[in-house]
């Protein structure tokens, strides 16, 4: 009977959602505060539904409910109860409910603190916000109903797969769709913004905060799954070019130059039709990585949807949004034009450029991801892209954009006349290269020169971030959030630079078959078998090693690496044994049995790579920071807002 | 405004440069696509001796044999109408095992394919596409129960 009423619940939060749009764009069409009145209400009983939906769902988890088809399939009676809640969104179900309940989650934020915006553009966004709910309620309900009964109930469920049962993996889905479905938000302002045909620099300051705190999710979202792929997948590297990766990673290349267009639209009226589009196909990424990933057209170990209706259902989906919202721009776009024109020298500029490069590198994930797919469509001979094809132009589009981002801070608005700041440019890149130097020469040796360059132009990108802060304090200015913020997010970027450089060039790695007592030497560190014994856990069993890492002879650290056998599921799952240290993290996975008392093991020693997702979460960090500024929360005259006071453009 | 020599230097860097990242990217593009082969057309001689491609098919049920205590191994790879023999040395992935779908990146060698990556990106139930495809066509012999897996 629960189920029967999440499903309820979910068909009347669709057609709420249905209600939502049509009030919020008929009526704001129309000039109709009555109908216009209606679509807060409509959001905040939506919010309920589908929350209601979703509490279903987990009860019916936690409370073994084995008649409802998605728990029976993904749940088990010795799963614990923390992987029972998270199992919820652990296969294609349930994580589309979760994408709609994120997406009602922004809308309802949306409603609340759009009160000091002008009635008819607020309920234009959440008219938009309304059809993408609509789409996504229907796909659920039409296609993948989490609460579909299964008669006679089995016995018992088939288990979560094993690979999501770890806290990392549990806790990456809702966040990255907090970062995916926020992208909805910046769309929808941008489409509400063509509907009225207005948008100027207020707009860009109400749009702001909303992508930057999108950004900031998606970014945390995409580090959790590459951390977890290290240490849960047992292939040890951070990032493997995967199509699930990639279809996560372009709407945060896309993204990320969203928000710097932003600032430019906001602080000198420039680049409105490209941040437009920029916030049309930063969303539609997002519903194209959903496609990818949950249409099953991807051979990966995320893809758990193999149902060709689903991938129709969103195809179409995603035809009618991104289509519309192009049609739209066509139409409204030329009529916003930017009336100031830049220097080439000037942070607009260098924003621009900074812009051309990230699309660009958006386009190469793109073609990495999609020409397979696009030449099977084809018939013609299959084909796959290998890692590559990415590593063989990525270093070079980072490697400019770091040069740029170290140049472009010191970059004033409107006239560049960078030649005043020489004296800057010229100590950050000294400091810069000094250290670049030291980092390669004397700790890690001379090895690839684009991570010897990288290492460098890292370290310049965080020195040149602190110049301008540091300079600020000395004169007692002070010391706004947004500055604070950008600031903590472009170091992020520069150690995020030297870490994937350090990693790059000076990972020691190898596969190898060792018996007890069997060392294997890599430079001044030793791996040494200790012992295999047998473990057991809640659902499964296995085997475990103790491998002892000797640096010169002596004992640093203990590693447990583990290879487990899942009853349920009949799997067989590896768990590294790592072990963190300030500047390397030492990782052995175990292989299998090969005969003669000798597995096979793989060790690696890799140095700065947690840097990698420490510098996410300072991006992240900084990011939240700058969202959070002062002057988004300030509530201001709407009629005379278009004057940006001068404090605030001076800020950032 | 700015004069209109400076804007047109501009245009025509980006343009320059966006023209030197398309061909680079062309040159890329070509030197890292694999092409994706069955069992069936190597036999029948597509890849060239040396170049790198996929291989995607079953491991033939039976035909893991490994050299105790090292890390090379030999199977066969089939689609039910041709096998070809692979050698790989190193870790493999938790989800190869006998008659499950394989992805293998190398190379031909004197009728072995030489393998330096086996591919873990697939769940149980997963077999390439193409192998599928071609097994819809021709089923396979039925195989004895499974015992134990």
């Amino acid at each position: 009977m629960i189920p029967e009423l999440g499903h309820f619940a979910l068909v009347l939060a669709l057609l709420l959602a249905a209600a939502q749009a049509v009030f919020g764009l008929v009526g704001a069409h129309n000039g109709d505060p009555r109908w216009m009145a209606a679509v807060r209400p409509a959001v905040a009983g939506q919010f309920v539904l589908v929350s209601a939906a979703v509490g279903v769902l987990i009860h019916a988890f936690v409370s073994f409910d084995f008649s409802v088809l998605y728990v029976a399939s993904n749940s088990n009676s010795a799963l614990p109860t923390f992987y029972r809640v998270a199992a919820m969104w652990g296969a294609h179900e349930g994580s589309l409910l979760l994408w709609a309940w994120i997406l009602v989650l922004w809308t309802l934020a949306v409603a609340a603190f759009s009160r000091s915006l002008p009635a008819s553009f607020a309920s234009r966004v959440m008219g938009v916000l309304g059809i993408v709910s609509f789409g996504f309620l229907l796909f659920t309900l039409y296609t993948s109903n989490p609460f579909e009964r299964i008669l006679p109930a089995p016995a018992d469920g088939r288990d979560l797969n094993p690979v999501l049962q770890d806290p990392a993996l549990a806790i990456h889905p809702p966040i990255l769709y907090m970062g995916y479905v926020g992208f909805a938000v910046a769309f929808s302002f941008a489409c509400a913004a063509m509907l009225e045909g207005k948008l100027d620099q207020t707009w860009a300051r109400w749009t702001r905060p909303w992508t930057t705190l999108a950004w900031c999710f998606l970014s945390v979202g995409i580090a959790l799954g590459s951390w977890w792929a290290y240490y849960e997948l047992g292939w040890g590297g951070y990032w493997f070019w995967d199509p699930v990766e990639n279809a996560s990673f372009m709407p945060w290349l896309v993204g990320t130059a969203l928000i710097h267009s932003l600032a430019v639209t906001e602080k000198r009226g420039l680049f409105k039709s490209w941040t437009l589009l920029l916030a049309i196909l930063a969303f539609s990424l997002s519903l194209l990585g959903t496609f990818l990933v949950r249409s099953g057209v991807l051979v990966s170990v995320h893809s758990f949807a193999a149902d060709p209706s689903r991938g129709m259902f969103i195809l179409a989906f995603l035809v009618i949004m991104i289509g519309g919202a192009l049609t739209l721009y066509g139409w409204r776009a030329p009529l916003l034009k930017s009336a100031a024109g830049f220097q080439a020298s000037g942070r607009e500029a260098f924003l621009l450029y900074n812009n051309i490069l990230l699309v660009i590198a958006a386009l190469v994930v793109f073609i990495g991801t999609l020409a397979p797919l696009v030449n099977d469509a084809l018939d013609m001979q299959a084909i796959s892209v290998g890692p590559g094809w990415f590593t063989s132009s990525f270093p070079y589009l980072v490697l400019a954009l770091a040069v740029l981002v170290s140049i472009g801070i010191h970059a004033a608005w409107k006239r560049g006349q960078l030649g005043a700041q020489r004296r800057r440019l010229a100590l950050g890149a000294g400091i810069a290269l000094f250290i670049g130097v030291v980092l390669v020469l004397v700790v890690y040796g001379a090895g690839d020169w684009r991570s010897m360059l990288g290492i460098v132009l890292g370290s310049w990108i965080i020195v040149s971030s602190l110049l301008d802060p540091i300079d600020r304090l000395r004169r007692r200015l002070s010391l706004p959030r947004a500055i604070i913020g950008m600031t903590i997010a472009h170091m992020g970027l520069g150690v995020c630079v030297i870490a994937v450089s350090t990693v790059e060039a000076y990972t020691i790695e190898r596969d190898v078959a060792l018996g007890p007592g069997e060392t294997v030497a890599f430079g001044r560190h030793a791996y040494r078998f200790d012992r295999i014994e047998p473990v057991e856990g809640p659902n499964y069993e296995g085997v475990r090693a103790q491998i002892t890492v000797l640096r010169d002879g002596l004992p640093v650290a203990v590693l447990h690496p583990e290879k487990r056998h899942y009853w349920v599921q009949r799997s067989t799952m590896t768990e590294a044994g790592i072990a963190t240290r300030w500047n390397m993290d030492l990782f052995v996975a175990l292989g299998e049995d090969l005969g003669a008392g000798r597995w096979s093991i793989r060790a690696q020693l890799r140095p700065l790579i947690d840097y990698i997702w420490l510098a996410a979460g300072l991006m992240a960090l900084g990011g939240g920071l700058a969202a959070s500024d002062r002057r988004y929360r300030a509530r201001r005259d709407i009629a005379g807002s278009d004057a940006v006071p001068a404090a605030a453009a001076e800020a950032t | 405004m700015m004069p209109r020599h400076k804007r047109m230097a501009l245009v025509g860097g980006i343009v320059l440069g966006v023209g030197v990242a398309a061909w680079l990217g062309a040159l890329a593009f070509q030197a890292n696509v694999n092409l994706f082969f069955q069992p069936t057309d190597i036999s029948a001689g597509k890849a060239n001796e040396g170049a790198v491609v996929r291989l995607g098919g079953m491991v033939q049920k039976g035909s893991i044999q490994r050299t105790a205590g090292s890390l090379d191994v030999k199977f066969l790879v089939t689609d039910f109408k041709h096998t070809v023999p692979v050698t790989y040395s190193g870790v493999l992935p938790d989800l190869f095992r006998d008659g499950q779908g394989v992805v293998a990146r190398g190379r031909m060698q004197n009728g072995v394919f030489v393998a330096d990556e086996i591919l873990a990106k697939h769940d149980e139930k997963y077999m390439p596409p193409q192998v599928a495809e071609s097994l819809k066509n021709n089923p396979p012999p039925p195989d004895p129960p499974p015992s134990g897996t």
